[in-house]
């Protein structure tokens, strides 16, 4: 159930995930312009400026995430997130919560393997205390010991309760087997181990190393003007290094391909989790993918594997597949949970389909369903301030220049069968590593063709 | 870092403006003579709408036996009807660039779109066109089954959590239907039939049992003449009979249930309260528990965190939620995470007390003010998502309540006194009205205990 306390009829598992790899813009809002702000230190942003709702929203992003964790203390950046906010400059963890919260201004962060991303929303009205608690908060974090060991006690309760949770295995295990050796082969909120090593010295050495202007990359929608902006930049944001010291990350490979891996759990449905060799961002073919992946199992639910998995056969409640771009390796992933007697079939359904899709590819009437999606729905990604922001900020990190904007949906319209078809191939016809876990009947870990 | 709450059950009945003074931003509201009522909630930023439509029929209207009838018809709904067969509903949504899901709730069904605004009258005529034209086989209805089990599976049977949490409100309730989960029991799911499904459709989905919420880029007189012509052209099928529903007893006495599951690594405590909801509560007291249950549970000012988690570390984490929107009593929820090597019966003690503090002597003026301005601010940011405005009116209307009710949802906040936040406490957080799960790993945990 959601914190809505409903169920909803149509899962779409992980569609979180791929919300933000790809697209970005403002392509039908209404006379809407997406500004590009630079703060009189050099520091740029990217503006939407609108007054309908007196909030702003702020979304920031540092390259570096989970694989500038050292190699023995995975977990590092996650346990960074949760301890921004507690306590910073002369205020401690207490006194810098209650400013927060008597004054409504909200901050979080996330890190994923590449990034380290932040997000601010204050009203209009208290926009300034908002942004000095930001400087604080990314300047001059305290770290004090009493916070950090209150972190890593909520974040081992949470690692314990994932410790048994189905999804969370999977992925672990899926990460692991794909890129041994590789910063993308580690847990990216660590193990109890781990968490239990990191000390202030690690905390302060990513911030250092990883918080950086050159490295930043910030998007702003709301009741603020580029000038205001422009100082905003550089009153939060100008105080860190001009450079970052990233740790090289190394290109990965995709181990494991055609490999079934079952880890046993004692529960009634098992999940199933698959990967493969996907494009890059930046390929030319990427875009083209995109559009071949919705058709095979992307978000929509008139998707190949959606239909014959569980329309046709109510295998599962949800099913799907979605591109992975990373920095230094690319995925085409996939997704679903299958009561055990029924597991292998459903796998089996996949391969088939992942099979028959690299041979024949989509028919022209496919394509044209899923580009007429996929063109439509652009404006959906835009009709609030948070997702504007969200998609800004990705937009930038994949390099994809502030006019991309305006030329997404041509790139869309311009895939041609020919082009879907011989991209099908590419993605689909390489086989998966596939990580199950529960008790599916007549399955154990081997290799399959 | 923040305790979870789960923020917007907290606040389901919030209004989108900072002052009810002037009318602007309050969503126009009519009914058309078939008895359908709508509400048009209009955000010009961009080119985009969301319709949805509530039905006035949730898990708790379900006929005993038949747990989970509601849901299964939700999923049901998408599998055509004698003028749009099987696919086109789905596929034309699909072809516009447009969004779609649905929702259950014990207290409506909801259906919904996103698309851009020159497709609003296309899915509103497919929505329409639904409300009474189903038609199922058991070829559809059979494979959807299944999914709904696979779905109870994936929701429930998969996560000790869950089904502690199905387990608690069965004991909370012991006579009214909330007590039920929203999916249904399984063993009842598994036999669930096309014939089911349509019986229930045909009582409960009519134009004069539903209500269409329309928000974004659009006018009330667009949304009205396009009504008139979708909409408007179904006859209602059935008279609604009054929601009546079992009644629940006054609570005489608390109760505990242990969930000990192989699969437990990390314990937890979960507590809920009867109370009543935003619809049965007297004036004042539904805003009362709202700013009650933030002041106590929502995020790291909160008293039990600042108690459990910062001062006696006997906490990992907290949380807190009171679903104001329901047609009858309501609950108010907390969840607790022990810290390494603290017993359950441990922690619910050091939770009692916290709880005790606050029935004994009632909140602090700055506590108040606090919890204040973060929910009404909390408002201005929902705002932001049309979506979100969509779902706080149709919610609101299909559990007894009104446009005007939530519009001045703010103002009735702002007029809670502590000595009001006092009082609330000390009426409902009686341990009578309570029931408490432990989710452990071992049986043995509640005998370690003192509790006796």
């Amino acid at each position: 159930m959601s914190a809505f306390g409903m169920t909803t009829s149509r899962a779409l598992a992980f569609a979180g995930l791929l919300a933000g790899c790809f697209f970005a813009a403002l392509p039908a809002a209404n006379a809407t312009t997406v500004e590009r702000v630079v703060s009189p230190g050099g520091i740029e942003a990217w503006l939407v400026h609108d007054k309908t709702v007196p909030m702003i929203a702020v979304e920031y992003a540092f390259r570096g995430g989970a694989s500038q964790d050292p190699a023995d203390k995975p977990g590092l950046a996650h346990l960074l997130t949760t301890l921004l906010d507690e306590g910073a400059g002369d205020l401690k963890s207490a006194a810098f919560q209650q400013k927060l919260e008597d004054k409504a201004i909200k901050m979080s962060w996330a890190s994923d393997r590449d990034d380290f991303r932040g997000s601010l929303r204050t009203l209009s009205d208290r926009k300034d205390a908002a942004f000095d608690l930001l400087r604080l908060a990314l300047t001059s974090p305290r770290f004090d010991a009493d916070a950090i060991e209150r972190m890593r006690t909520q974040l081992a309760a949470q690692l314990r309760r994932e410790s048994v949770d189905p999804n969370q295995i999977a992925s672990n295990a899926w990460w692991a087997a794909a890129f041994p050796g590789h910063p993308y082969g580690r847990p990216p909120k660590g193990t109890l181990e781990s968490l239990a090593k990191l000390n202030v010295d690690d905390l302060r050495a990513y911030v250092a190393h990883v918080f950086a202007r050159d490295n930043l990359k910030v998007a702003v929608v709301g009741d603020i003007d580029a000038a205001a902006v422009g100082q905003m930049l550089d009153r939060v944001f100008g105080a860190l290094p001009a450079k970052a010291q990233l740790v090289a990350v190394p290109p990965a490979t995709l181990h494991g391909v055609g490999d079934i891996n079952v880890i046993d759990l004692d529960v009634p449905q098992a999940t199933v989790t698959f990967g493969g060799v996907g494009l890059p961002r930046k390929h030319p073919d990427f875009v083209t993918a995109y559009v071949v992946n919705h058709i095979f199992g992307g978000g929509s639910f008139t998707s190949r594997l959606y239909q014959e998995v569980r329309e046709k056969r109510g295998l599962a409640y949800g099913v799907s597949t979605f591109l992975y771009p990373m920095d230094e390796a690319a995925l085409v992933m996939g997704w679903t949970a299958t009561r055990s007697d029924k597991t292998k079939e459903a796998i089996d359904i996949i391969q088939k389909e992942a099979k028959r899709f690299a041979a024949d590819g989509p028919t022209a009437e496919e394509l044209a369903q899923a580009k007429d999606y996929l063109v439509g729905s652009y404006a959906l990604r835009f009709d609030s301030s948070a997702k504007i922001a969200q998609q800004l900020v990705q937009i930038q990190l994949d390099e994809l220049g502030i006019d991309y904007i305006n030329h997404r949906n041509e790139q869309i319209e311009a895939v041609t069968l020919d082009d879907a078809k011989r991209v099908a191939r590419t993605l689909f016809e390489g086989g998966y590593l596939t990580t199950v876990v529960g008790r599916p009947k007549g399955m154990s870990t081997g290799q399959r063709g | 870092m923040v305790a979870i709450a789960l923020a917007f059950a907290l606040s389901c009945a919030g209004a989108a403006t900072a002052s009810a003074a002037d009318n602007a931003g309050k969503p126009a509201y009519f009914k058309l003579s078939n008895g359908l009522e709508v509400v048009v909630v209009e955000d010009h930023r961009s080119p985009v709408v969301t319709q949805m439509v509530w039905y006035k029929v949730g898990a708790a209207d379900e006929p005993p036996g038949k747990s989970g009838i509601a849901h299964f018809l939700e999923h049901l709904m998408f599998k055509g009807t004698k003028k749009y067969g099987p696919g086109v509903f789905s596929g034309t949504v699909a072809r516009l660039g447009g969004q779609e899901n649905a929702f259950t709730n014990q207290d409506y069904t909801g259906f919904y779109q996103r698309v851009a605004k020159q497709h609003l009258r296309t899915v509103m005529e497919l929505e329409s066109d639904r409300m009474t034209g189903l038609t199922l086989t058991e070829e559809q209805v059979k494979p959807e089954l299944q999914v709904v089990l696979e779905e109870q599976n994936q929701r429930v049977a998969n996560s000790p959590a869950a089904k502690l949490g199905e387990q608690v409100a069965a004991i909370l309730y012991l006579n009214h239907p909330y007590r039920k989960p929203v999916i249904g029991w399984r063993p009842e799911i598994e036999l669930l039939t096309r014939d089911d499904a349509i019986a229930f459709y045909r009582r409960w989905y009519t134009p004069n049992n539903a209500v269409l919420v329309v928000a974004g880029d659009v006018t009330p007189d667009e949304v009205r003449k396009l009504a008139e012509e979708t909409y408007g052209k179904v006859a209602p099928r059935a008279d609604i009979e009054p929601r009546t529903r079992p009644l629940e007893p006054p609570p005489i006495a608390e109760r505990h249930v242990t969930l000990a599951d192989p699969q437990v690594r990390q314990p937890s405590l979960q507590r809920s309260y009867l109370v009543p909801s935003d619809t049965t509560a007297k004036p004042g007291e539904a805003e009362a528990l709202d700013l009650l249950t933030h002041i106590i549970a929502s995020g790291t000012v909160s008293r039990l965190y600042r108690e459990l988690v910062v001062e006696q570390q006997i906490a990992t984490s907290v949380s807190g939620w009171y679903l104001s929107t329901a047609l009858d009593d309501s609950r108010m929820t907390f969840g607790l995470t022990p810290a390494a090597g603290v017993t359950l019966p441990a922690l619910e003690a050091a939770f009692d007390k916290v709880l005790a503090g606050i029935v004994d002597k009632g909140v602090t003026e700055d506590e108040l003010k606090t919890a204040k301005e973060r929910m009404i601010a909390d408002m201005v940011y929902a705002r932001d998502s049309q979506t979100t405005l969509a779902q706080m009116y149709g919610a609101a209307l299909t559990t007894g309540s009104t446009v005007d009710k939530v519009f001045t949802w703010t103002d009735r906040l702002n007029k809670v006194t502590a000595e009001q936040v006092h009082e609330v406490a000390r009426r409902y957080l009686e341990k009578q009205r309570s029931a408490t799960g432990y989710l452990v790993q071992e049986k043995s945990v509640r005998a370690e205990g003192k509790r006796s």
